[in-house]
């Protein structure tokens, strides 16, 4: 599969310089980026990346009782447990037959949309903006710095920074006036987060059949008004990030070549409608569709599918890099799923974790991470589906679904419009995020920003609707139930950085299997067992190279922007060593762009 | 009276890739109080000058550029140091030529350095060494019944008794993850320490803080006046005590419920948690499942009723009669306050 053009035929291939990052920095986990570079045509020839950190969650759940999971699993992530938790709810409650109280629905909902707001905040200001800020560029493209300093900020009406350079400059690490900012948003936005789910980033009161969160009046008073207090630096952000991207395109004519792939795009969906919801795997394709994020794959820029059901039935993993041992031939756990359609036996309900910690080799098995793939049924493909850093994706399948309308968010089937309140300096506004012609690294980053509004906007509509119930006098958030002695079930959500799902088998009121799918190992997964490449791999294997650093001094800075792009986060799933400037001994062929084809 | 001597610059080394989540890094970023970023721009009077090195704050690009300090630490030509250890530490013993978690590559083999390999040669050298989160305290949830990896706590590693370069025990502080504020107060108390400006932090024989773990979540619940009042919550609809719906409050060392989360807000059984012992060696298999009432709690919940419930409604009737304001509280053509211009004892 050519998910990226190959070299510009007649290009003589240049010498190949090993550079590799190991441990990356400003992500979450254990990520490791190894490539091979040809400084002469400026291009990365080769890349692998590698997660070197195993911890077991699926091995040592086994046997546990169920209604432990969604507090095991959200130890999986230390930035978006609580995703974890609510899939684990969403998937234990299909279990057990049973559906959240509706206030405990847009509790649940009001605690994502916060977290959505923190993460995107925190990683896109204070992690991803390091590789934009001024400090950076100055180190790795003085030249760009300057036309920087000399190019006027089109939206300074709404931020207040007169040149992009300003702009840079507001976002140098522990210094600048936004990344300072940036951390005082990240606490405001986690306090709405505690307020609706207890405590950041491990829930203590999520539960399976609803929350434990009290639904006083004060509590939605307490969101509200922490809310409107960054509705204005949100409004900011999306100016700020569409002047530095736009500013980057025009300086950097082919830059939407960084981190750029085929446009293959998965999206789980998120804020479930208690009106419509009610976890029954045969509603499922209903209850999705009125997600206020639609679930979705896309292909090439075209909307294939919006139903859960055919979603999950089309996902397998594959090993074929990683550190694990097959289990086809185990006893399956789950032959038909409750409509009775097949379930293949590389689907995570039938998937038996078997690890094998050996040599790392990079030409054999080279990573802890598994190979999520989505099987289309059409073209009989393994497609190496990833998130866009999730926002991306999300953005993309709620515009081309044009389902979601709400006061506040609409989809148009080609946008997604986004209404935020009039805040204390600018009045209220809408934003418009429309579908970009390329799946790279910029407009990855850039739809991180407008999620941030996306997410902000649907708490208004939340706060509205949980409120209401309040004052109606529907105070309940959780209905009882019974572990059932055999069951499964499965959940669907956004994790902050894309898709989400959860598998669970009951037999003896006990887990017999369970397997949790985060955006990760989706996007940082290794070559496959058919030798596709995972979507960090793609991405950055045949990427150009604007740094103007040669080899000695490399930084590898749109290496890194490309990867961050994705918002790696390893827990869940990958470590960059800058090591001096290796030169290989030996000599790729001169077709390397077609081994990888 | 000699004057203290202390440094005025020290590194903190931080590595996160114990088994964990790097949960309690993204926990400290929450804590105002102090924030992470006053402590790095010297904004704390009394502190050292701080070198922090975390992977996930770095503001290098990765790789051998943010590795630098660890390398030369670990040849022992960087110190002062604070050695910050976030995770688990797992049994390389038993995996052959593979690995469960690594920092880096050993640049002659190209092979990936373990964990275990750093904390091996930067434990010994550092200055001080603290253990964010119950992973590397106390094993945490990786550590759990069934776990494929063998990992296990920092001191049970290095040894209980392990005493740093600056001949402190190690400083545990647990929590999973760590309550922000809990961990930013405990290093700036280690770093006025190591200013020479405060003595070392006090802790207790599982190496924690004694003024943060000293009394359990129960002591500091908002809920706890329920069970005194023997008036148990019966599902998780309910805001009173819910010890009889999972909560182990009374038995488990933490101050979250009285300090929230972060800022104050949030928490555990004060804002309908159940309590999952979270902070403690025992974490998780002794209070597994969560959801059920922990055995000694049906005992003590039983024997309470008698007095509870007498209590209660003994409460409910002067509740009752401080409801009602004074007699003398009216619009009549007379005073009947009791008023008496000449009155003396």
């Amino acid at each position: 599969m050519a998910t990226t053009e190959q070299m510009p035929a007649g290009a003589q291939p240049g010498q190949l310089v090993e550079m590799s990052w190991d441990p990356i920095t400003r992500i979450i986990g254990n990520l490791g980026i190894y490539t091979k570079i040809d400084f002469a045509n400026r291009r990365v020839a080769e890349c692998h990346s590698t997660s070197s950190l195993f911890r077991g969650y699926s091995v040592f759940m086994k046997g546990k009782d169920p209604r432990d999971a969604g507090f095991i699993t959200s130890r999986i992530c230390g930035i978006c447990g609580d995703n974890h938790t609510t899939c684990s709810v969403y998937a234990q409650n299909m279990a057990y037959g049973i559906k959240n109280p509706p206030l405990a629905e847009w509790i649940l909902n009001l605690g994502e949309a916060a977290e959505y707001m923190f993460d995107h905040t925190i990683f896109q200001d204070n992690l991803v903006f390091v590789d934009f800020c001024e400090a950076m560029v100055k180190d790795t493209n003085p030249s760009v710095l300057k036309r920087a300093r000399n190019t006027q900020a089109p939206n300074a009406g709404v931020h207040g920074y007169r040149t992009i350079a300003d702009i840079m400059e507001a976002f140098n690490p522990f210094e600048g006036a936004v990344y300072k900012e940036a951390l005082q948003v990240s606490r405001t936005t986690r306090e709405m987060f505690c307020l609706m789910e207890g405590r950041h980033v491990h829930p203590s009161t999520v539960y399976p059949g609803g929350v434990g969160t009290m639904p006083s009046p004060t509590l939605f008073t307490d969101y509200l008004s922490r809310l409107m207090r960054i509705v204005d630096f949100v409004k900011k952000a999306v100016a700020m990030n569409d002047d530095v991207f736009d500013f980057f395109y025009e300086a950097l004519p082919g830059y939407e070549e960084v981190g750029r792939r085929r446009v293959l795009l998965g999206c789980w969906g998120a804020f479930q409608d208690p009106d419509v919801c009610d976890y029954k795997y045969e509603n499922m394709n209903r209850w999705g569709k009125a997600m206020y994020v639609t679930p979705g794959i896309v292909v090439d820029g075209k909307l294939l599918t919006t139903d859960l059901v055919d979603i999950n039935l089309g996902i397998r993993i594959l090993l074929g890099s990683s550190y694990y041992d097959d289990w086809v031939n185990e006893e399956p756990f789950v032959t038909h799923d409750p409509l009775g359609n097949p379930v293949d036996m590389r689907h995570p309900w039938n998937q038996t974790t078997l690890p094998v910690p050996q040599k790392r080799d990079f030409d054999d098995k080279y990573s802890w991470v598994m190979s999520p793939r989505w099987f289309n049924p059409d073209t009989r493909e393994h497609l190496a589906l990833d998130t866009g850093g999730g926002p991306f994706a999300r953005l993309y399948t709620t515009a081309l679904a044009n389902i979601v309308d709400t006061p506040y968010v609409k989809s148009t089937g080609s946008s997604v419009k986004i209404s935020l309140p009039k805040g204390e300096q600018l009045p209220e506004t809408t934003l418009e995020w429309r579908i970009p012609q390329w799946s790279n690294a910029i407009e990855r980053d850039r739809a991180r920003v407008y999620f941030v509004a996306y997410a902000a906007a649907m708490a208004v509509y939340f706060l509205e609707k949980g409120l209401g119930l309040v004052r109606e006098g529907d105070t309940r958030i959780f209905d009882d139930f019974e572990v059932p002695d055999e069951g499964i079930g499965c959940g669907f959500h956004e994790a902050v950085r894309g898709v989400l799902s959860h598998h669970l088998v009951i037999k003896d009121k006990k887990i017999a299997n369970y397997h949790p799918y985060p955006p990760t190992p989706w996007n940082g997964s290794p070559r496959d067992s058919y030798g596709t490449p995972g979507p960090y791999e793609d991405a950055v294997q045949d990427m150009p190279i604007f740094e103007e650093n040669g080899p000695d001094d490399f930084r590898g800075v749109d290496i890194m922007r490309a990867v961050r792009s994705f918002d790696p986060c390893l827990p869940c799933g990958v470590h960059m060593y800058l090591g001096k400037g290796r030169e290989l001994k030996k000599l790729h062929s001169p077709m390397f762009g077609a081994t990888h084809g | 009276m000699t004057e203290a001597k202390g440094f005025d610059e020290i590194h903190i080394l931080w590595i996160s890739e114990g088994m964990s989540c790097d949960g309690d890094t993204v926990s400290v970023t929450a804590s105002a109080q102090p924030a992470i970023e006053d402590v790095v721009t010297g904004l704390i009077p009394g502190l050292p000058k701080v070198h922090l090195h975390n992977k996930v704050l770095s503001p290098t690009l990765g790789g051998e550029e943010f590795l630098a300090p660890f390398r030369a630490a670990a040849r022992g030509e960087l110190e002062p140091f604070i050695f910050v250890l976030e995770g688990s530490v797992p049994n390389e013993k038993i995996n052959g030529d593979g690995y469960w978690s690594s920092f880096g590559n050993d640049p002659d083999t190209g092979e990936p350095l373990t964990l275990n390999w750093w904390i091996d040669r930067l434990a010994p050298k550092a200055w001080a060494v603290v253990a964010a989160g119950t992973c590397a305290t106390y094993g945490g949830i990786h550590a759990m019944a069934g776990n494929p990896t063998g990992c296990m706590g920092l001191a049970d590693y290095l040894g209980w008794d392990f005493r740093s370069a600056g001949a402190l025990p190690i400083v545990n502080v647990p929590g999973c993850p760590v309550q922000p504020e809990n961990f930013m107060e405990t290093l700036t108390w280690v770093l006025y320490h190591a200013a020479g400006a405060a003595p070392p932090p006090p802790l207790d024989d599982k190496l924690r803080p004694q003024w943060m773990f000293g009394k359990t979540v129960h002591e500091g619940c908002d809920r706890a006046a329920y069970y005194e009042q023997a008036d148990f919550a019966q599902d998780y609809n309910s805001p009173k005590c819910q010890v009889k719906v999972g909560c182990w409050g009374p038995v488990v060392n933490c101050n979250v419920p009285k300090r929230g989360w972060m800022g104050g807000i949030g928490g555990c059984p004060n804002v309908g948690g159940i309590c999952i012992g979270c902070t403690m060696p025992g974490f998780p298999d002794k209070f597994m499942p969560f959801m059920d009432a922990p055995p000694g709690g049906t005992l003590s919940s039983m024997m309470i009723k008698p007095y509870g419930a007498f209590i209660r409604r003994m409460r409910g009737i002067t509740n009752a009669t401080v409801n009602e304001e004074p007699k003398w509280h009216h619009d009549r053509e007379l005073l009947t306050s009791g008023y008496n211009p000449r009155w003396r004892p």
